[in-house]
């Protein structure tokens, strides 16, 4: 199947989750990224269970904040 | 190390802005291209800060996935984030630098505790902060 990621098209494996995407990217930290598919923001506790659907589109932000 | 280049006019529309939201932090994100050792921001993006505090800032996901999707059409590439401190230096902080995830991005930080504002640029990687040239191009 094909997902887009961080808006490059890509062929992944039938079935493939939400951490296995996560590794696969080498995202870093993954703790402080927020994920998006399809323009829906998965709570932090949805991360785990996703599986990734025929052209979903992926979407891998920091968290930005800081103090003063 | 780097040297950051801004345009005047968009260091003067961030001071501007940044006074508005005072007394709360003003925030957002910075686009451009690297070239080099150079790195010329092409774009300053205005976010809202969720922490809606003049002591901390959080950048709103949903804008914050918007603006990056806007540099992806400009064919501009995410380089780093700005913020304002409303009454103190134009220097990280311990939180900036605890949040400052990115070791490739460019940190400003623009001060707005004197009459006239500073604006800075920094590295952070591993807690340590390094200042940037930054070059204001008066065009």
């Amino acid at each position: 199947m094909y997902i887009t990621v961080s808006g490059n098209k890509k062929e992944v494996k039938n079935g493939l989750t939400l951490p296995e995407l996560i590794e696969l990217e080498n995202v870093e930290m993954p703790d402080y990224v927020t994920v998006s598919v399809n323009d829906e923001f998965l709570d932090a506790d949805k991360k785990a269970g996703t599986v990734l659907k025929d052209g979903d589109n992926v979407e891998f932000l920091y968290f930005m904040g800081g103090g003063c | 190390m780097k040297k950051v280049i801004i345009k005047k006019q968009d260091v003067e529309e961030m001071i501007s802005y940044a006074r508005e939201k005072l007394p709360q932090e003003a925030c957002g994100l910075i686009a451009g291209s690297d070239y080099g050792d150079e790195r010329v921001i092409e774009k300053v993006y205005y976010l809202t800060n969720i922490d809606a505090s003049n002591e901390h800032f959080s950048l709103e996901p949903k804008e914050q996935l918007q603006a990056v999707k806007d540099m992806r059409a400009r064919g501009l590439k995410p380089i780093g984030n700005w913020h304002s401190h409303p009454e103190s230096p134009s220097r990280p902080s311990q939180e900036d630098k605890r949040l400052a995830y990115d070791s490739k991005a460019s940190y400003l930080i623009l001060s707005l505790m004197e009459k006239e504002a500073v604006l800075n640029s920094f590295h952070v990687e591993n807690g340590e902060t390094e200042k940037e040239s930054l070059e204001i191009l008066n065009r």
